[in-house]
C-alpha cells in the first residue's frame, strides 16, 4: 500500500540549502508586501491559516496521522485570547500566551484519547472530538454562543507596539508565523522529527527498535495543536473576533484542503495551500454556496489526479525535496 | 413519565437511523476499505428523492420508500464505478477526504436550491394519527419507523451472514484475489456493496422526512455522530453496528430527559470513555 506521502524524497544536504533559499525567498516576498498595495488583511488572514496548515502538516506529513479536528485547536485558543482581552484586559502578550497554553492543554488531552487509534479511527475521533467542543462552547455563557466575542481590543504589545495600526499588526503577524513555521521546520529536522518519520513508514518496526511510538505520536500531537492554538490566537487580532466558525468542522475540513492543495508532506505546501485557498474565498465571496460546491470539486480533483499538490509537483519535476 | 417514554421513543428512532448508516458505513468499509464521509449527503438526498417524488411525480410515501435507496443507490454505484474504483491501492485516508469532497459538492449543490430551511414532508395517511398504550401515547408512524428499522437491520445481517451471497461478499472482505481466482466478479461485487450502504442511507433518509423535514445540512452534522458510533462499536460486526446505533440511541434520549444539556454531546462522551478502556471498540478487532 502506497503510503499518503509517499513521494516525499529522502532529505539530503542538498534538499536543507534548497529549504533555506526558498525560505529566504518566502520571508523576503512577505516582507515587502505592505508596500505592493495588496490589501494587508488578506495577507495577515493567509498567514494565519497557513501557520495552522502547517501545524496540521506536521502531523500528517511527519506522523501519517490525519487530524479531522484541527478546528478545535484554533477556536479553543481563539476564544481564550479574546476573553482574556476583553474580559481581563490582559495585555496581547499575554493573550496570546494564555491562548496558546491553553490550545496545548486540549492537545494534552485530546492527544491521550485520540493517538490510540491509527488511520481513519484517528480521523474520525479527532473530528468527533472537535464536534464535542462545537456543542460546549455552543452552550457555555463565556464564548456568547452563535454572536461570538466581538469588538476585542487590539491593545499595544509589549507596551510597545500599537496593533490597531495595520502596518504594525501585519509585521506582528508576520514574525509569528515565520517563528512558528522555523519551529516546525526545526522539528521535521530534528531526530524527533526522524523517529516520527520512521513511525508513519512502519510503525512496528519503530516498536521493534525500542521507540515508545504512542509517546512520540503523543509530543508531535501536542506540538501540531499548541502551534494551531497560536495560530487562532494571532488570528483574533486580525479578525477582532471569535466565533463559532473557527470551531465547526467546516473549518477543519478547509485546514485539510490547504495542506491537500499544497501537498501533504512537503515543507512550504501548507503556505501556498493556504494562500490559494483563502485567495480563492475572497474572489468567490460573492457565489454564495457554490464557493462549498467548488472546494468539493477541489477536493476530489486532488484526490484523483493531483495527489503530490503544487510544491509536491514542483518539487517532483525538479527531483528536489521542498 | 410521560416524557421520560417519550424521549426513549425519540431515542430509538435515533438510533435506527444510527444503526441503519453505520451498518451502511461498516459493510462500505469492509468493502472498499473507505469511511465514506458522504454518507451524510446520500441519507440527505433519499429525503430529497421522496420529496421529488411526491412533488413531481405524485408518487406518495410507498412507492418512494422502494424508488429512492434504489435512485440514490445506483448514484452510489455511479460514484464508485467513476471514482472511488481508482483509489484501489492508495492509503485509506484519500478515501476519507475523497468522499468529504464529494459531501461538500451535493451538499453545496442542495443548499444553493434550498437554502438551509427545512421542506416539509406528510406522513402518510395509513401511519397517521396514535394508540393509547396506557402507558404512553404512541404515534404510529414513530412505532413504525422503529419497527421497520430494526427488520431491515436484521434483514441486512442475515443477507450478509447467513447466505452464499453474503458469505462470498465476506470472503472478498478476507482476500479478493482468491475469490477472483475462483470466478467471481469482485470489482462488481463491490460496485454492489457500495449500492447497497449508500440504499441503506438514503432508506434512512426517507424514514426521517416525515419526522425531522428535508434539509439540505440533515445529514452533515449526523454523520459525525454516526463516526462516534462507528469508533465506540468498531466496524468489525454486522450485529455490532446495529445494537450499538440502538443503544447509543435510547442513552441519547435518557440524556434528554435526565440532563437536556449534555443530549448533544453524550455520545461523543461515550467515545472518550470506550476508548479510555478498550481502544479497539466494543466489538472491533485491532485495526
Amino acid at each position: 500500500m502506497s503510503a499518503l506521502t509517499d513521494d516525499t524524497l529522502p532529505a539530503s544536504p542538498r534538499a536543507v540549502r534548497d529549504e533555506m533559499v526558498v525560505f529566504v525567498v518566502m520571508a523576503a516576498l512577505l516582507l515587502i508586501v505592505p508596500w505592493t498595495g495588496i490589501y494587508p488583511f488578506f495577507v495577515m488572514q493567509a498567514l494565519c491559516f497557513a501557520l495552522l496548515a502547517c501545524a496540521f502538516n506536521l502531523l500528517i506529513g511527519y506522523g501519517g496521522l490525519l487530524s479531522f479536528g484541527h478546528a478545535m485547536f484554533l477556536g479553543t485558543a481563539g476564544y481564550l485570547t479574546a476573553h482574556a482581552l476583553k474580559v481581563w484586559g490582559l495585555s496581547p502578550e499575554l493573550g496570546i500566551l494564555f491562548g496558546t497554553l491553553g490550545a496545548a492543554a486540549l492537545g494534552v488531552i485530546t492527544g491521550y484519547v485520540s493517538i490510540r487509534r491509527q488511520g481513519i479511527y484517528f480521523s474520525m475521533i479527532t473530528l468527533a472530538l472537535s464536534q464535542l467542543l462545537f456543542f460546549v462552547y455552543l452552550q457555555t455563557p463565556f464564548t456568547h454562543g452563535e454572536d461570538g466575542i466581538q469588538g476585542i481590543p487590539q491593545g499595544y504589545l509589549f507596551g510597545v507596539f500599537n496593533l490597531a495600526k495595520p502596518i504594525t499588526l501585519y509585521y506582528v503577524v508576520l514574525a509569528g508565523f515565520l517563528g512558528g513555521f522555523l519551529i516546525i521546520y526545526r522539528t521535521i529536522n530534528s531526530p524527533f522529527g526522524e523517529v516520527l518519520k520512521a513511525i508513519r513508514e512502519n510503525e512496528p518496526r519503530a516498536i521493534s527498535l525500542g521507540y515508545k511510538t504512542d509517546q512520540y505520536k503523543l509530543v508531535a500531537f501536542i506540538l501540531s495543536g499548541t502551534l494551531a492554538g497560536f495560530a487562532g490566537s494571532l488570528k483574533v487580532f486580525v479578525a477582532q473576533n471569535a466565533s463559532l466558525t473557527d470551531v465547526h468542522w467546516t473549518m477543519s475540513g478547509e485546514v485539510v484542503l490547504m495542506t491537500l492543495v499544497g501537498g501533504l508532506g512537503t515543507v512550504f505546501g501548507p503556505v501556498v495551500g493556504a494562500f490559494v485557498i483563502i485567495a480563492m474565498q475572497q474572489y468567490l465571496a460573492g457565489f454564495g454556496q457554490w464557493v462549498t460546491v467548488i472546494q468539493g470539486v477541489i477536493f476530489v480533483t486532488c484526490v484523483l489526479t493531483f495527489r503530490r499538490g503544487v510544491i509536491g509537483e514542483i518539487a517532483h519535476y525538479f527531483r528536489r525535496s521542498l | 413519565m410521560q416524557a421520560l417514554y417519550a424521549q426513549l421513543l425519540v431515542g430509538l428512532i435515533n438510533g435506527s437511523f444510527y444503526a441503519l448508516l453505520s451498518l451502511g458505513l461498516a459493510v462500505i468499509f469492509g468493502m472498499l476499505n473507505i469511511i465514506n464521509f458522504a454518507h451524510g449527503a446520500l441519507y440527505m438526498m433519499g429525503a430529497f428523492c421522496a420529496y421529488f417524488l411526491l412533488h413531481l411525480t405524485g408518487l406518495g410515501y410507498w412507492p418512494a420508500l422502494i424508488i429512492a435507496p434504489i435512485v440514490v443507490g445506483i448514484f452510489g454505484m455511479i460514484l464508485e464505478r467513476t471514482m472511488l474504483q481508482w483509489l484501489t491501492g492508495l492509503d485509506h485516508l484519500y478515501g476519507l477526504l475523497l468522499t468529504f469532497g464529494i459531501a461538500l459538492i451535493v451538499q453545496g449543490v442542495f443548499q444553493n436550491y434550498f437554502g438551509s430551511s427545512g421542506l416539509p414532508y406528510a406522513i402518510p395517511d395509513e401511519l397517521k394519527g396514535g394508540m393509547n398504550l396506557g402507558f404512553m401515547f404512541l404515534p404510529i408512524y414513530r412505532g413504525w419507523v422503529v419497527v421497520f428499522s430494526l427488520i431491515v437491520c436484521i434483514a441486512t445481517w442475515y443477507l450478509i451472514e447467513k447466505t452464499r451471497l453474503g458469505a462470498n461478499l465476506r470472503a472478498a472482505t478476507e482476500n479478493p484475489t482468491l475469490v477472483r481466482a475462483f470466478g467471481i466478479n469482485v470489482p462488481r461485487m463491490i460496485t454492489l456493496t457500495y449500492g447497497l450502504g449508500v440504499g441503506l442511507a438514503a432508506l434512512a433518509g426517507v424514514l426521517s422526512a416525515p419526522i425531522n423535514q428535508v434539509r439540505p445540512l440533515m445529514g452533515a452534522d449526523l454523520i459525525i455522530v454516526v463516526f462516534a458510533v462507528v469508533v465506540i462499536g468498531g466496524m468489525g460486526s454486522i450485529m455490532g453496528s446495529i445494537i450499538t446505533g440502538f443503544a447509543l440511541g435510547v442513552i441519547e434520549g435518557l440524556t434528554k430527559y435526565f440532563y437536556p444539556e449534555a443530549s448533544n454531546t453524550v455520545v461523543f462522551v461515550l467515545m472518550v470513555l470506550v476508548l479510555l478502556v478498550k481502544p479497539t471498540g466494543l466489538t472491533g478487532r485491532a485495526a
